[in-house]
């Protein structure tokens, strides 16, 4: 019997072919503010114990692999810690509505 | 260039932290501390690290045991933030730090990892072709030098002390300093002397 191929998870791309011949855009442009802000959030909530990194990627990580190419990197992180705060009834489904 | 977010995700952004500041979670002027912080932290930190390591054999030892009491030791807070090691460059090896699984990278010290860091396509082609994409930003490796490729992750994050440059005899720890980019604190450049 073989061994069922093994279908790596959404984010688990380091190697894959996918990407093979995108040529890496050297971009060193700072987050906009947008960005900043949802980082600052992060580091904020981890700082106080209401989130995790190994959490944040869980979020990221569950994100539809539509969705996840779809979104930029801190739409995703974004998305990542309104599910989490939402879980652990942080903040309530009425507070995002 | 990233894609800038759209509306409808500024938008759930200001509802997010209007809910947290409602629920007394969080406030206003805690993010703003915050996004000062990270906006402060700078490639020029570890360049000012590698530039006493080069000059100063007993600051190099304790560099390579505990990058992140070398990042206090020049006024930088570690406090909360993973583990920093340091990988030494010799004549026979070099290194290249990637986060493939995400985008994990000593923000603390560097601050924002640039956009090319979290791109899906340095994430997977430097594992496999990191010469390659060397050779693309113009640092091509020689041949008879070792490449090792190294992770960094949620709980331990790395930076590279490069090889010092001939040619610096001499030099100051500004001058040193200067040669000292972000991209060769990732180890995808190596340092270069001003033409």
């Amino acid at each position: 019997m073989s061994e069922p191929e093994h279908t790596p998870a959404i984010h688990d791309i380091g190697g894959i072919q996918r990407f093979h011949c995108t040529p890496v855009e050297h971009d060193e442009e700072p987050p906009d503010e947008f960005g900043k802000r949802v980082d600052a959030l992060r580091q904020t909530l981890a700082r106080k114990g209401f989130m995790s990194v190994d959490e944040l990627r869980r979020g990221i990580e569950s994100i539809p692999e539509a969705e996840y190419f779809a979104l930029t990197y801190y739409e995703r992180w974004m998305r990542s810690i309104a599910l989490l705060m939402l879980e652990k009834g942080v903040v309530k489904p009425e507070d995002l509505a | 260039m990233s894609a800038p977010a759209r509306t409808e995700s500024l938008a759930e952004l200001e509802r997010l932290v209007a809910a947290l500041i409602a629920r007394g979670h969080i406030t206003e002027a805690e993010l703003a501390t915050q996004q000062a912080s990270t906006d402060r932290a700078s490639p020029e930190n570890g360049a000012r690290m590698v530039a006493r390591a080069w000059l100063n054999p007993e600051w190099r030892a304790m560099m390579l045991n505990s990058g992140t009491k070398a990042a206090e030791a020049i006024g930088v807070n570690m406090v909360g933030a993973p583990p920093l090691g340091v990988l030494e460059d010799t004549p026979g090896r070099h290194h290249i730090v990637v986060c493939t699984l995400c985008s994990c990278y000593p923000r603390a010290v560097l601050g924002y990892p640039p956009h090319w860091y979290k791109s899906f396509s340095y994430r997977s082609r430097v594992v496999r072709e990191p010469r390659a994409v060397m050779a693309e930003w113009g640092h091509p490796l020689p041949d008879n030098v070792e490449l090792r490729v190294v992770d960094s992750t949620a709980d331990f994050r790395w930076m590279v002390l490069p090889m010092r440059p001939a040619g610096t005899e001499g030099w100051t720890e500004d001058q040193l300093a200067a040669l000292i980019t972000r991209d060769v604190l990732v180890g995808v450049a190596l340092p270069k002397l001003p033409a």
